[in-house]
C-alpha cells in the first residue's frame, strides 16, 4: 500500500511538473497573461522577501521626513505620521496575499469537497446544501462579510472564515456541475463495477476531471479574496491597525487625500495592479487547460 | 499537375458529374495537411456511385469540397470539379447560389442538425422552393406537403406543421430528404444519410431513395461506410482509405472480386448474416487507419497490407485503368486478379466453449424482469389527478442462460436492450421482476450486491471513449479490478496487468500510456482486458462493436470469440446488427418495446418460420453477398415510443401479418417450432411455416456463405 502511493505521487507529481513548465510556456505566449502571470509572480516574491526589500519597517516612524511626496530616499513618499509609503505597500503585500490565499484554499477544499458529495449523492442531501447555498449566494458577498464578521468580531482567523464562508458555496457550484455531468459517464460507472468505494470514486475518478475548472475558479476567487481582505480593511472590520493592509492605508489616507495624494494611490494601485494581475492569469489558465482536454 | 489514369477531360455526352484530380488539405496548426490527394471520379445521369471508406479516410471531405462546403480549415490545393461543362472550384459564391438547389443539393448525416429547431417543418420546405424554384407562398405550402407525401410520411399536413423536434429521427431525414428531392436537382450528393437510423427505418429510407432517383432520373454519390447499403443502392462504388482512391468498380464485380487488398479487407471484416464463429474467424485489417500528418509515403494502405512487398513502400501505385471499367491503386493488383496471391487465407475455425444442457443449474435467470421509469408530471397533469408517464423501458423478460453459453440480444433503438443490460449489471434498478446469478437471488442496485457477485458479472460499455478515465494510465484502469475485486498487491496486479496486455494484444508499455494516445480500436480492448481481468462467469457487451470502423470491429469480435474460448465464460452480447449478434451468439434473443419476440438458436436463425418482426429484421439488413436475393417485407411508421406501448401484441401496429383484433387487444402466447425456436405470437406456428419463405436465398449452390 505504501509503495503504491509513492509511486503513484511520484507519477502525477512530474506529470503536473511537465504540466507547470508547458502551463508557464503557453502563459507567456500571450502578451496579456504573460503581463498577468509576471504580476503575480512579482506580488508573490514581495510577499516572500518584503522585509529584505523595504528600507524601513512598516510602523517605522521618521518624524523628519513626514507628509513627503515621492523622491529618491522615498520612493512612494511618506505619509503624515511619518511612515515611508513604499515599504508599508511592500510589506502589506505578506498579509494581504497570505490572508487571501488561506482563505481561498480553505474554500476550494470545502467547496469541492461538498461540491463532490452534493454532486455525486443528489436527492435530498444535494437539494437541501444546494438551497443553503443559494441563500448565502443571494447575499452581496461584502454584506454578507460585514454580517459575519460583526459576529465574530474583528480578527485575522475571522476574516478567513469570512471568505470560507462567502466563496464556498460558489466553488461548490462550479465543482458540482461538472460532477453532475461526470458521473453518468461510462468510466465512473465502471468504477462502481470493479467495487471501488466512495472515496475513490470521488477524489480519484472524478476529482482530476473537475481540476482544470477548479484550478480556473481558484485563481478568480483568490482575486476576488485579495479584493474582499482590502474592502475589509478599508471599512476597518478586517485586519486592524497598525497593521499595513492596502486596503486600511487607502482609509487612512482618504482624509488627506489632497495634500498627500501619494498615501492612497500607491496602496489603492497595488491592489488594482494584483487583482489585474491574478485576473489576467486566470483568464490564460482557462483557455490552456480548455484547450488541454 | 500530373494526370493520371483516365485523366484527359473526354466530357462525353453522359457525364453530369466530372471531378478530376482533388487533392484538399485541412489547416494544421501552421501546416496544411492532405486529407484527399489525386481523386477522381466521373457521375452520369441517373447514375448512383458509391463513396465508401471508414472514418478518417476523407470521404466526407470530397462530399463537402464538391458542395463547396469547405470551411475555413479546409481548401482546395489542386483539381477541378466539374457540373454541366462549369468548373464549380472557379465560381463565385453568387454564381454557387444557383447551383445549389436546382443543379446540386445534399442531404446531410445529422437532420436535426440541419433543420432550424424553432421554424415549422413546412415553412422550411416550402422556403427552399421559393428561393430555388420561385414558386410563390401558397403554391410551395402545397408543394410542401406533396414532397412530404412523396417520401410517405404519413399524415403530412400535420407534420408540415410540426417543428423538428416533434417528429422521429426517420421523419427529420425524410423531410431533409424532401427538401434536397423538392428542386428537382440534377445531382445528389448523400452524406451518410441513413447511418443514424434503425435498421428498418433505413431500408425503408433506402427504397425510398431508390424510387425517387429513378424517377427523377438523379445522379447520385453516396457517402457511406456501409457496404451492404452500397450493394443495396449504387451502381458504382470507389473505395477511399486515407485521402486516396484505392479502387473502383461496378458494384458487383468489387463484391465478387475485390482487386484491392483493402477492399477485400474490407468485404471479409463485416460478418455476413448466417456466419457464424465456429466456421472461420473473421479476417479484419490488422492496425488502425493513420493519423492526417502520418500518411506513409509508398501506398497509403501497405503498413496494414498482408500482401506488402518493399515497393509498397517505397513508391506510391498508380491509378490503373482495367478494360472493364475498374480502376485500382495497388502495385500487384494484376496477381490479385489471377488469383496467385490474396488477404483471404484459408478459414480457421475457432473451438468456442459449448454451453451447458438444459439440465444443468443455469447461470443467470430473468424472471418478468421489468425496469419502468417514472417522467416528471406538469403542474396541470398534476392538479387534474393524472397518474405519471410511465417510460417501459423493459416489460417483463423471462429468459434463462447456462454457463459458457452466448446470447446475442438483438433490437433497433427503443427496444430496452441497453436498459435490460444495465438491469442485470445493476447499474438500472429493475421495477419488478427476480433475477438469480448462480443460483442466488440477485439483489437490485450495484450497493446492494456482494463484491464475489461484481466479480463475476462484468460488462463491457458501448463507447470506448467514455469508459477509461482519461486521466488514469492504462496501468492504473487495469490494474483497480486486481486489487479491489481480487485482493492482489501492487506487484501481483502489475503482474498481472502485463499477462492481461498480451491477451488482448497489446505490448506490455501500453500500461504507462494515457487513453487519449490509444486509438479507438486500442481502448476498446483495454475495456474489454478490464471486464475479462477478474474472469467474470458471464460478460455483458452493450454494443462493443458498434462505436468501432469494421476493419477494427472484426478485431474487437474476433478478440471477444478467442477469449470466451480461452475462458469459457458466458456472453451476453447485444446488438442492433444482426449480423454481428448471429456471428457470436449460439441463442439469439429478438427484442422490440421492451418485449422478447423470437427466441432462437443461431443455427436456425435463418429458416423459417419466423416472428414476423424478425421477418422483417432479416429482410431489412442491408447484405454483401452479390449471390444472396433478400425478401422484400417493410415496416411501416417507426418503433413506437415506450411511454405509449401498444396493447396487446406490441409488435400489431407495424406488423405486415397482422390478424385483427387479437392482436390489437390480447397478449400473444409462446409457441414452440420444431427447431425449437420460441415465438411471441398469435399467427400459429404452422400456419406462418406455410406463409414465410425464406428470407435470404442463395441464387447459385457454390459460393456457400450461409450455414
Amino acid at each position: 500500500m505504501t509503495t503504491e502511493i509513492s509511486q503513484e505521487t511520484i507519477l502525477s507529481r512530474t506529470s503536473w511538473l511537465k504540466r507547470l513548465t508547458n502551463g508557464l510556456r503557453i502563459l507567456y505566449a500571450s502578451p496579456a497573461t504573460a503581463v498577468g502571470t509576471t504580476i503575480f509572480i512579482l506580488f508573490v516574491l514581495m510577499a516572500l522577501f518584503g522585509p529584505m526589500l523595504a528600507p524601513y519597517g512598516f510602523n517605522e516612524q521618521i518624524y523628519t521626513d513626514a507628509r513627503q511626496p515621492p523622491s529618491p530616499t522615498h520612493w512612494f513618499g511618506t505619509d503624515n505620521l511619518g511612515r515611508d509609503v513604499f515599504s508599508r505597500v511592500v510589506l502589506g503585500a505578506r498579509d494581504i496575499l497570505r490572508l487571501s490565499g488561506l482563505g481561498t484554499i480553505l474554500a476550494v477544499i470545502s467547496g469541492t469537497t461538498f461540491g463532490l458529495v452534493s454532486g455525486y449523492w443528489g436527492g435530498l442531501f444535494d437539494e437541501i446544501l444546494m438551497r443553503i447555498f443559494d441563500s448565502l449566494l443571494a447575499m452581496p458577498a461584502l454584506l454578507l462579510a460585514l454580517l459575519l464578521l460583526g459576529t465574530l468580531g474583528p480578527s485575522e482567523n475571522s476574516v478567513l472564515v469570512v471568505i470560507l464562508i462567502v466563496y464556498t458555496p460558489i466553488v461548490a457550484r462550479v465543482v458540482r456541475s461538472v460532477v453532475l455531468s461526470v458521473k453518468t459517464r461510462a468510466f465512473v460507472e465502471a468504477a462502481r463495477l470493479q467495487g471501488e468505494s466512495l472515496g475513490r470514486i470521488l477524489f480519484r475518478e472524478i476529482l482530476p476531471s473537475v481540476l482544470p475548472a477548479l484550478t480556473v475558479e481558484a485563481a478568480l476567487r483568490f482575486s476576488y479574496a485579495i479584493f474582499l481582505v482590502a474592502s475589509l480593511g478599508f471599512l476597518g472590520v478586517g485586519v486592524q491597525p497598525p497593521n499595513p493592509n492596502w486596503g486600511l492605508m487607502v482609509s487612512e489616507a482618504r482624509q488627506n487625500v489632497s495634500q498627500l495624494p501619494w498615501a492612497l494611490y500607491f496602496p489603492a494601485g497595488a491592489i488594482a495592479v494584483v487583482v489585474i494581475g491574478v485576473n489576467l492569469m486566470a483568464d490564460g489558465l482557462k483557455r490552456i487547460l480548455q484547450a488541454g482536454d | 499537375m500530373k494526370w493520371n489514369g483516365r485523366c484527359i477531360i473526354s466530357e462525353s455526352n453522359n457525364t453530369l458529374l466530372s471531378i478530376r484530380s482533388l487533392t484538399i488539405a485541412y489547416q494544421h496548426g501552421n501546416e496544411w495537411l492532405e486529407a484527399v490527394r489525386d481523386f477522381s471520379l466521373d457521375i452520369g445521369h441517373g447514375e448512383t456511385v458509391g463513396l465508401v471508406g471508414e472514418s478518417g479516410s476523407g470521404k466526407s471531405t470530397v462530399a463537402l469540397a464538391i458542395m463547396r462546403y469547405l470551411g475555413q480549415g479546409g481548401r482546395v490545393v489542386a483539381g477541378e470539379v466539374w457540373l454541366n461543362g462549369r468548373n464549380l472550384l472557379a465560381l463565385s459564391p453568387t454564381q454557387m447560389r444557383h447551383i445549389w438547389g436546382r443543379q446540386l443539393s445534399m442531404v446531410p448525416q445529422d437532420p436535426l442538425s440541419s433543420l432550424n429547431p424553432s421554424i415549422r417543418v413546412g415553412e422550411q420546405l416550402a422556403e427552399a422552393l421559393r428561393h430555388h424554384m420561385g414558386m410563390g407562398q401558397t403554391t410551395a405550402a402545397q408543394r410542401a406537403v406533396e414532397l412530404l407525401e412523396m417520401v410517405r410520411v404519413p399524415d403530412p399536413e400535420r407534420v408540415a406543421r410540426s417543428y423538428p423536434h416533434q417528429i422521429s429521427g426517420g421523419m427529420q431525414q425524410r423531410v431533409m430528404i424532401a427538401m434536397a428531392l423538392g428542386t428537382e436537382p440534377q445531382m445528389l450528393v448523400l452524406d451518410e444519410p441513413t447511418t443514424n437510423l434503425d435498421v428498418t427505418t433505413q431500408a425503408a429510407v433506402l427504397d425510398l431513395f431508390r424510387e425517387l432517383i429513378q424517377r427523377q432520373n438523379t445522379a447520385v454519390l453516396y457517402v457511406t461506410h456501409n457496404l451492404g447499403v452500397v450493394a443495396r443502392i449504387c451502381n458504382r462504388v470507389t473505395v477511399l482509405y486515407a485521402g486516396e482512391q484505392v479502387e473502383d468498380a461496378p458494384t458487383a464485380d468489387l463484391f465478387r472480386q475485390p482487386l484491392h487488398p483493402y477492399s477485400q479487407g474490407l468485404l471479409d471484416s463485416v460478418p455476413q448474416l448466417g456466419q457464424h464463429k465456429s466456421q472461420a474467424s473473421l479476417q479484419g485489417i490488422s492496425g488502425h487507419i493513420p493519423a492526417l500528418g502520418e500518411r506513409p509515403s509508398g501506398c497509403v494502405f501497405a503498413p496494414r497490407c498482408t500482401l506488402a512487398v518493399d515497393e509498397c513502400y517505397e513508391k506510391r501505385p498508380s491509378w490503373e485503368s482495367l478494360p472493364n471499367g475498374r480502376f485500382v491503386r495497388c502495385h500487384r493488383w494484376a496477381e490479385i486478379a489471377s488469383g496467385d496471391i490474396s488477404t483471404r487465407h484459408p478459414a480457421q475455425a475457432s473451438t468456442p466453449p459449448k454451453p451447458q444442457p438444459q439440465s444443468q443449474p443455469p447461470l443467470l435467470t430473468l424472471d418478468n424482469v421489468q425496469v419502468h421509469f417514472g417522467l416528471g408530471r406538469s403542474l396541470a397533469d398534476t392538479l387534474a389527478r393524472k397518474p405519471p408517464a410511465k417510460v417501459r423501458a423493459v416489460d417483463g423478460i423471462s429468459l434463462t442462460m447456462q454457463q459458457g453459453e452466448t446470447i446475442g440480444l438483438v433490437g433497433e433503438s427503443g427496444s430496452g436492450k441497453t436498459t435490460l443490460a444495465r438491469a442485470i449489471i445493476g447499474l438500472e434498478p429493475r421495477t419488478n421482476g427476480q433475477m438469480t446469478f448462480c443460483q442466488i437471488p440477485l439483489p437490485p442496485t450495484l450497493s446492494e450486491r456482494t463484491l464475489e457477485t461484481l466479480r463475476h458479472l462484468q460488462y463491457v460499455f458501448q463507447n470506448p471513449e467514455e469508459a477509461l478515465n482519461p486521466y488514469l494510465t492504462i496501468g492504473e484502469t487495469l490494474r483497480r479490478p486486481f486489487i479491489t475485486l481480487l485482493g492482489y498487491n501492487r506487484q501481483q496486479a502489475d503482474t498481472a496487468v502485463r499477462h492481461l496486455l498480451q491477451q488482448v494484444k497489446l505490448p506490455p508499455h501500453y500500461a504507462d500510456r494515457l487513453p487519449h494516445q490509444l486509438s479507438g480500436g486500442e481502448k476498446q480492448r483495454i475495456a474489454i482486458a478490464r471486464a475479462f481481468a477478474t474472469n467474470p462467469d458471464l460478460l455483458i457487451a452493450d454494443e462493443a462493436v458498434s462505436a468501432l470502423d469494421v476493419s477494427v470491429q472484426a478485431a474487437i469480435l474476433n478478440l471477444l470469440a478467442e477469449l470466451q474460448t480461452e475462458r469459457q465464460n458466458a456472453l451476453l452480447f447485444i446488438s442492433h446488427d444482426l449480423a454481428v449478434v448471429g456471428y457470436l451468439a449460439d441463442r439469439i434473443a429478438v427484442m422490440y418495446v421492451g418485449k422478447l419476440m423470437e427466441l432462437t438458436e443461431t443455427a436456425v436463425l435463418l429458416e423459417p418460420p419466423y416472428h414476423p418482426y424478425t421477418e422483417a429484421l432479416l429482410s431489412a439488413v442491408p447484405i454483401t453477398n452479390p449471390e444472396v436475393s433478400q425478401e422484400h417485407i417493410r415496416l411501416e411508421g417507426d418503433v413506437p415510443s415506450q411511454t405509449n406501448v401498444p396493447s396487446g401484441c406490441p409488435f400489431h401496429p407495424r406488423c405486415p401479418r397482422y390478424l385483427g383484433d387479437i392482436c390489437a387487444n390480447q397478449t400473444p402466447p409462446w409457441q414452440t417450432t420444431r427447431q425449437g425456436k420460441q415465438i411471441f405470437c398469435h399467427i400459429p406456428v404452422d400456419e406462418l411455416q406455410q406463409i414465410q419463405k425464406p428470407v435470404l436465398r442463395e441464387h447459385h449452390a457454390s459460393e456457400a456463405h450461409n450455414g
